[in-house]
């Protein structure tokens, strides 16, 4: 027998362009008021902004920038060898460059989880070491280049990809051990992740700069940078395994319960069926502390070091540069926002990608 | 449940498979299961009911250890629950258990969810899990949801596969938490097919469940618990016809309006 059931359509609220202008810009006096402040503001910020940045602007290198009311991108095109790689020699500029496109493409490719395979893994072990030698130097007939003249982006990269993937499992242990039956280990985690967020990052670095070499033996010092890498790895670390922890808390009980009725011990429950779902959960909160431990490395310049910010602030020192610190400071900023904006889009596109429905 | 296909087969000469002897447990000072004494054989159908908080959840979770107890053995398949973590996950993975909420594993397919214990646990190839898993997925007639994940299945079908999933691991013993009670009313009969066929097929099973009819069909014994004690236990007819205890026929009375 035919059914007789009308297929209703949802309504039409709306009509092309004016249709959807009206509905959502001008809906009520309130919203209308409102679209006209919000476009007087961007009206007399952006366009302004675009004069100076764009339109008024000189770009050749050493321009004579005193005349001119726009930005004086030339301090970026004179200087950008040192901003981006410090006292990097400038001869063997390609090799930082190779090396950073590499690093680069690898985190493209790992974007997409259906290449994640053991071959990824060997390109990711051959892509550093070959990084690392480019950088280095010394062997291959490679000019050696000391890790004190890595700077700039180099330096920033370096400290934020090995912080970032040290600091994320370290961190999800100190999560799991807080958690722990065993006393010793919770006791012990416990303790790390309370004082380590009691102290604020300048400080650790500080200590690792100052503190901590005076506990070594005669003669032997370890380098810079990598007493500043030790210092953010374990700053970050404490704060993602507070948000692991989270996870971990949220995680229904059934959950252990069946992975335990199945006879999987502690290590596969955790790793095949806990870890998966609860690192789900924290994605947001975890990216937010990815993002910002990547922000904090330009901390390092108190300690010394030449990252991003401690070289275009050198650039500024320079008399013939002195004022331009807009335009200097823009620039970096567009960096910063670069790799923190793929970061994050990179993170709801997980998210999306694991949602199962449940 | 046609008569032949539940048949009962005597189980009397069969060896013990199950044995609890003067078994306490306490939460605190709550005394949640007061000196409780049970002998299972092989292929024996046990049915526990009683009125919710008596402690029948509890003392089948205390079977494969998820509960631990204080006072007392337990001894399952020859070996004694203590707290040797070996023993126990050995215990586990020849005890299937079924879960009021079904608990499958929200992240992976319905035959991963099948798949991960064999190949974990007993280091079952891949590929061998995998048939293992079609093969019970199609027992439980759910065989062409293999890819989805649990979150796309009905409840009656989430908890057909939480049986499927135990039943890969080829265990001796199948422990049912009120395995139907999360259900909406029309799956409930679609999971107790799948139970009464395991039962038919001579499984050992333990089930709590409120599901009478389940009970006088099904069970070789039915255990009535109260206040964390075994109170009376009968084979189902003469249990239902014929309580003794008290607080037997007031829980009869209440549930078989």
């Amino acid at each position: 027998m035919e059914t007789n059931i009308e297929i209703v359509k949802p309504p039409i609220t709306n009509v092309g362009v004016i249709g959807w202008i009206r509905e959502n810009l001008f809906s009520s006096p309130l919203n209308t008021v409102l679209t006209i402040i919000i476009a007087s503001i961007l009206w007399f910020s952006v366009i302004p902004f675009l004069q100076w940045a764009l339109i008024d602007s000189y770009w050749l290198p050493d321009s004579n920038c005193k005349e001119t009311n726009g930005a004086c991108w030339s301090i970026i095109t004179s200087n950008y060898k040192v901003i981006l790689f410090g006292f990097y020699p400038q001869n063997i500029l390609w090799r930082p460059i190779t090396a950073i496109i590499m690093l680069v493409s690898l985190l493209i490719i790992s974007r997409n989880r259906n290449w994640w395979n053991a071959y990824l893994g060997y390109s990711w072990l051959a892509g550093l070491i070959i990084m690392g030698v480019l950088l280095k130097g010394g062997i291959l007939g490679l000019e050696a280049v000391d890790i004190e003249k890595w700077g700039g982006i180099i330096l920033t990269l370096l400290l934020s990809v090995f912080g970032l993937t040290a600091a994320y499992p370290l961190g999800i242990l100190l999560a799991l051990g807080r958690q722990s039956e065993m006393p010793v280990i919770k006791t012990f985690c416990v303790f790390y992740i309370e004082l380590i967020r009691g102290v604020p990052l300048i400080s650790l670095l500080f200590m690792s700069s100052v503190v901590f070499p005076l506990f070594l033996p005669e003669g032997m010092s370890i380098n810079a940078i990598l007493r500043a890498q030790v210092a953010i790895i374990m700053f970050t670390a404490a704060y993602i395994a507070e948000v692991v922890r989270g996870g971990l808390q949220g995680m229904n009980k059934g959950q252990f319960e069946a992975a335990d009725s199945l006879g999987l011990n502690y290590t596969q429950t955790m790793r095949l069926i806990i870890l998966p779902q609860a690192l789900k959960i924290v994605i947001p909160p975890s990216v937010s502390i990815l993002i910002s431990a990547f922000k904090d490395t330009s901390l390092v310049v108190i300690i010394g070091l030449y990252d991003l910010l401690k070289t275009t602030q050198s650039t500024l020192s320079d008399p013939k540069w002195m004022g331009f610190s807009a335009e200097a400071y823009i620039f970096i900023a567009l960096i910063y926002f670069i790799c923190c904006f793929f970061m994050s889009n990179y993170s709801r596109k997980l998210e999306k990608e694991l949602d199962t429905g449940l | 449940m046609s008569e032949d296909k539940t048949k009962k087969v005597d189980i009397s000469s069969k060896k013990t498979v199950i044995e609890i002897i003067n078994m306490h447990k306490w939460y605190g000072d709550f005394h949640v299961l007061n000196n409780i004494n049970l002998d299972v054989k092989k292929s024996e159908r046990i049915v526990v009911c009683g009125p919710s908080g008596s402690g029948k959840s509890t003392l089948i979770r205390c079977v494969n250890r998820l509960e631990e107890h204080q006072k007392g053995k337990i001894i399952v398949d020859g070996i004694e629950l203590t707290k040797d973590l070996k023993n126990i996950e050995k215990v586990r993975s020849e005890v299937g258990m079924v879960f009021q909420h079904f608990n499958l594993f929200p992240h992976l397919t319905i035959v991963e969810n099948l798949t991960i214990g064999p190949i974990w646990v007993r280091k079952t190839p891949k590929k061998e899990a995998e048939e293992i898993a079609m093969h019970y997925l199609e027992k439980v007639q759910i065989a062409e949801q293999a890819a989805k994940f649990p979150g796309q299945l009905s409840g009656g079908q989430q908890q057909r596969v939480a049986i499927a999933r135990s039943l890969c691991m080829k265990p001796n013993i199948m422990l049912f938490d009120e395995a139907t009670s999360a259900l909406d009313p029309e799956m409930v009969k679609e999971v107790l097919d799948v139970m009464i066929d395991l039962a038919t097929g001579g499984m050992t099973m333990i089930v709590v469940t409120h599901e009478m009819g389940f009970a006088k069909s099904v069970a070789h014994r039915v255990l009535f618990m109260d206040e964390g004690a075994i109170v009376e236990e009968n084979e189902p007819n003469e249990f239902f016809d014929n309580p003794q205890n008290d607080r037997t026929k007031l829980f009869l009375s209440q549930i078989l309006h």
